[in-house]
């Protein structure tokens, strides 16, 4: 109904104005071609530049300082506070520029209106402002790319060998997580380190492939959420099984692609906990997200994951509290090497009741109350199931 | 040069009168439909080009809708869209498919083929001094190529499985793979194909632009006399010729990856419970290749909005055109680095950091000659004495959402900030703002500036001045408010924000005000193409040179026929820019109007022979050879002027 009156309204509106402009042009078209250029439309343009600029100046200030409140969310990394800085630098050159450059573009056309008795100058060139209006932006310029430059090459130079590492797994439309977990020591390693993977190898159970030749593997668990400890390089490896999907953690600023084929990685530190973060921001529903930012298909918009930053302690009590994969998924030491089995059953420990796939922790799901996305994306209790699951889009 | 503009005197004036005789009999269809006439075609493209902006415009509309109003009941909608609307909503995956077509409509068909195919083919010719485009007949097919892939492309829009739908940029694999997402079969192929004959075309018409403006100038129009529209559209061909055949081949490997099982692209996929064969292929390879083509689309798009402004704000501010030989080398050093920031696209898609540092470098550089560019047309308006037709009011407008889009590049090609940034609505802003609406009010400002040519009739300068305002401030509501989106975090593309804790409360009423802005915007769009409809049946007939303008194509009759000059074409004796002269009578000279007659304006360096400066050797190797001057109409006197072609070839 109200589309109908709103309809009416329009068509009405149009009618009007239709009826309008033709009286004028009729009324124009007796007076004929006007003699001057010096016209009244030409003053009420000329004013309204003035008009725009006054208005628009104080609509622009206004609005963003209404907006500023949920400008770059408080960052949590100390890389993240210098890009921040950085982009604060450049927008004031920038806004400074473009206030400047506007005020001339729309005062002159003011100022300059067309007059009769006067004749514009003829002024075709100037070398000397050229070159300085050349010259001083090209300075300017290489000043914040050199700045920038200097923050990007801290970025991304190799993560620190003592780095966390998570590996996410982009696949539509959710994150799988993968962590190294803790018990290198048993197979004679000084590092956790991940084990390898195949797109060849996974199925059902195993959704992201986990190769168990590599006696890395073992000890491989799956998380549902990403906890990461506070103060310590975190490194994240980034694939993905299907199209492109992109790694952004907006608190943390970071973005990565996840590239099927092609392993990425990008390494931050988080210095704020998520207690820390919620305390500051005073909201104690807070947490960190993942999102994904390369469009990736119907569920693009529902890709998110919950971060979790905490104290060193507290994530090496998660870490150990986790049990790998493959001890919840015992069929798969048949795909072990004989030579590594014994090995491998060091690694995952004796056989604790019935075999479950569930690769998360009961007491970690409980944790959790994450209000996933609800729309095409239900959360999997068990991760295994997602693959079979038919996709809207087939 | 002048060889081959007219060959000998005694055959032209055959040739007009043989030319004059045809154009009464050719039928219907060879003079309106399959027409080699330049001014033809270029009105096939604009009409084609107004159609499409059109149809992009309403498809951002329905995905404002969406995004504005997320709660929103669309069935009202359901009587268009049918099944892409589900229990009121629409669809998340026909979201995407929007996105997609509306980028894909509004660069290409709207603002490549809109803009560039009207104005290179309606302008070159007649701003040169030259019967019509090298080729005429190439000039049809490049037209004819272009409507094929605009049937198609609009075709995709209504198959079952949708369009092509992994945004405009079609990225493999989701666009190489079906069972990712629907518009990945059906709709993608029709895409590609589309973008065959798009390209083809787009080609065609290059290749013609740019042999005509080597080839088929006027005698005296040497290069640096030529309009900055001219060098702009010269630089766009260029461009073209060298980026457009990348994309094909971006699309043709696309085509294999898709249908014949390679693997260019492609690499270690499991999708849908299985593992597929691809191994060795990159995704990276393909946005490489497709931002060759990418980022200088950019500047195919903007430059021949450009090229217009200068010359609209020359004319309407009555002044020439600040820094002419600066304008053309920024066009030139754009033309240049246009091709080598194209990575800038892609800092965080996994490409090596270092060559990211290269391409911040690169990018940054290319800031300097856009900068130039603003800078020498605000000078152009000082003490101008400034008239305020629509083409003014838009190139002004231009000027403005030019800077303020250019600016945030600054941010963006830096990419250190460009990792928060990347594909949030901070780029939409950016680019909607510096590619979109600058090269949208150039092709509005061309529209309202050469619609008399075109037409031979005027547009409502008042309605054009409400059409002016309602845009330019619409488009300011449009998009200003987005760089707050993109600050904040907002992805783009997204089809929803709910499903995220840190942006699900914030702007909510933004969103929203931005779908009204949208609408508001396009009803002024209404306007337009009611002024548009009305001015070519009913609009004042147009004077010989309504806006009182220096270049050639105001000496041609006012409804020109083929051949554009009745009669012998005009010679050139000085730049296009000659407004306000001191001491002139009148405040413009038109390029026709040789030196020795205007002795009251002429500058020292114009008179002496052999001086350096805009061509004063010629000046004087021209009196020799014409006694008088040649004038606007026909001047049906055999003149020996043979030998001023010589002095042109010099050039």
């Amino acid at each position: 109904m109200t589309s109908i009156i709103l309809g009416v309204g329009v068509v009405l509106i149009v009618v009007i104005l239709a009826m309008i402009f033709r009286v004028q042009s009729l009324i124009s078209m007796v007076r004929g071609t006007p003699t001057t250029r010096e016209t009244t439309s030409n003053k009420v343009n000329a004013v309204m530049w003035m008009v725009f600029l006054v208005l628009g100046t104080i609509g622009a200030v206004w609005s963003s300082i209404v907006a500023a409140e949920y400008f770059l969310p408080e960052a949590s990394s100390p890389h993240g506070r210098k890009t921040d800085d950085l982009f604060w630098i450049t927008m004031g050159i920038t806004g400074a520029v473009f206030f400047a450059t506007h005020v001339l573009l729309f005062y002159f056309p003011w100022r300059y209106q067309f007059r009769e008795n006067r004749k514009a100058s003829y002024y075709p060139d100037n070398n000397k402002l050229e070159v300085i209006w050349t010259v001083v932006p090209a300075i300017v310029l290489t000043l914040l790319v050199l700045s920038g430059w200097k923050v990007w090459r801290d970025i991304t130079t190799e993560a620190p060998e003592d780095a966390v590492v998570v590996e996410l797994i982009g696949q539509q439309f959710q994150w799988e997580i993968r962590y190294p977990g803790d018990k290198h020591a048993v197979i004679g390693k000084s590092r956790p380190e991940l084990g390898a993977f195949d797109f060849r190898l996974i199925d059902a159970n195993n959704i992201v492939g986990i190769d168990y030749t590599d006696e890395n593997s073992f000890d491989d668990f799956m998380a549902r959420e990403i906890h990461i400890p506070k103060n310590r390089p975190v490194l994240l490896k980034i694939r993905a099984k299907d199209v492109l999907h992109s790694v952004f953690l907006p608190h943390f600023r970071v973005k990565m692609d996840a590239v099927p084929g092609m392993p990425t990685n990008f390494w931050f530190v988080a210095d704020k906990s998520t207690e820390e973060m919620r305390a500051e921001l005073n909201n104690p529903e807070f947490n960190y997200e993942l999102a994904c930012t390369e469009v990736c298909g119907r569920g693009h918009f529902s890709m998110r994951k919950i971060l979790i930053v905490e104290d060193e302690a507290e994530y090496n009590k998660w870490v150990a509290a986790q049990t790998p994969w493959l001890s919840r998924n015992r069929g798969y030491l048949s795909k072990v090497p004989d030579n590594l089995r014994e090995k491998a059953l060091r690694v995952i420990g004796p056989e604790e009741g019935p075999s479950s796939t569930d690769s998360v922790p009961a007491e970690d799901a409980a944790s959790v109350p994450a209000p996933e996305a609800k729309k095409t994306v239900k959360m999997v209790s068990n991760p295994g199931a997602s693959v079979e699951k038919p996709k809207t889009a087939q | 040069m002048a060889a081959v503009d007219i060959p000998a005197k005694h055959d032209m004036a055959h040739g007009d009168d043989h030319d004059h005789d045809h154009e009464h009999h050719q039928s219907f269809i060879r003079k309106y439909i399959f027409s080699e006439d330049h001014k033809t075609i270029a009105r096939q493209y604009l009409f084609s080009g107004i159609f499409w902006a059109f149809l992009g415009g309403a498809l951002s509309l329905i995905f404002r809708l969406q995004l504005g109003f997320p709660k929103m009941d669309m069935t009202f909608l359901k009587p268009i869209l049918g099944k892409w609307i589900q229990e009121g909503k629409l669809d998340p995956e026909f979201y995407l498919a929007l996105v997609t077509m509306h980028g894909t409509i509004m660069v290409f068909f709207v603002l490549t083929a809109g803009l560039s195919g009207t104005f290179s083919n309606f302008l070159i010719p007649l701003q040169i001094g030259a019967r019509d485009m090298a080729s005429g007949f190439l000039n049809m097919l490049s037209y004819w190529f272009f409507f094929l892939s605009s049937v198609i492309m609009l075709t995709s829009l209504f198959i079952e499985t949708g369009p092509a739908a992994g945004g405009w940029t079609v990225y493999p694999p989701l666009s190489a793979l079906p069972q990712a997402l629907n518009g990945s079969g059906m709709g993608m192929t029709m895409w590609l194909v589309a973008m065959a004959f798009f390209i083809v075309s787009s080609l065609l018409g290059s290749i013609n632009y740019i042999t005509t403006v080597i080839n088929l100038r006027t005698r005296g129009m040497s290069f640096s006399r030529l309009p900055l529209t001219i060098w702009a559209f010269f630089l766009t061909a260029v461009i073209g010729v060298l980026s457009f055949p990348v994309l094909f081949s971006a699309a043709l490997l696309l085509i294999f990856d898709r249908s014949f099982g390679t693997s260019f692209y492609l690499s270690e996929i499991y999708i849908g419970g299985e593992a597929l064969h691809y191994v060795g292929g990159s995704p990276l390879l393909y946005q490489h290749l497709f931002w060759f083509l990418g980022h200088p689309e950019v500047y195919i798009v903007l430059l021949p909005a450009l090229g217009i402004t200068s010359e609209i704000i020359a004319t309407n501010s009555r002044k020439p055109i600040f820094g002419y030989r600066a304008m053309i080398g920024s066009m030139m050093a754009i033309t240049v680095l246009s091709f080598v920031v194209w990575a800038h696209h892609m800092f965080v898609s996994g490409l090596n950091p270092f060559l990211g540092s290269i391409f911040m470098f690169l990018t940054l550089i290319i800031a300097v000659p856009s900068a130039v560019k603003a800078f020498n047309y605000i000078t152009t308006l000082w003490r101008g004495n400034i008239v305020f037709t629509t083409g003014m009011l838009f190139s002004i407008g231009l000027v403005s959402v030019f800077i303020s889009g250019g600016l945030t590049g600054i941010a963006l090609g830096n990419s250190a900030i460009d990792i928060q940034l990347h594909d949030t609505y901070f780029v939409v802003a950016h680019f909607h703002l510096v590619m979109g609406s600058a090269s949208f009010f150039g092709l509005m400002a061309g529209v309202y500036h050469w619609f008399p040519k075109m037409f031979g009739r005027m547009m409502d300068d008042k309605l054009g001045a409400i059409h002016f305002w309602g845009t330019f401030i619409g488009v300011y509501l449009v998009f200003f408010p987005m760089h707050y989106m993109g600050i904040a975090g907002f992805p783009r593309r997204y089809y929803s924000f709910t499903g995220f804790e840190v942006w699900k409360e914030l702007y909510l009423d933004l969103t929203g005000f931005i779908t009204i802005a949208a609408g508001f915007t396009a009803l002024f769009q209404v306007l337009f193409l009611y002024n548009f409809i009305h001015s070519i049946f009913r609009g004042r007939r147009a004077p010989q040179n309504p806006w009182r303008s220096n270049t050639l194509e105001w000496t041609a009759p006012i409804n020109p026929g083929h051949g554009n000059w009745v009669g012998e074409i005009p010679s050139v004796y000085r730049w296009p820019y000659d407004y306000s002269k001191p001491g002139a009578k009148e405040d413009f000279i038109p390029q026709h109007i040789p030196l020795w007659e205007t002795p009251e304006s002429n500058l020292s360096h114009e008179i002496e022979p052999g001086a350096v400066g805009s061509g004063g050797e010629k000046v004087a190797m021209d009196r020799q050879g014409d006694i008088e001057a040649p004038t606007i109409v026909n001047n049906k006197e055999e003149k020996g002027r043979i030998d001023v072609a010589d002095s042109d070839k010099k050039e």
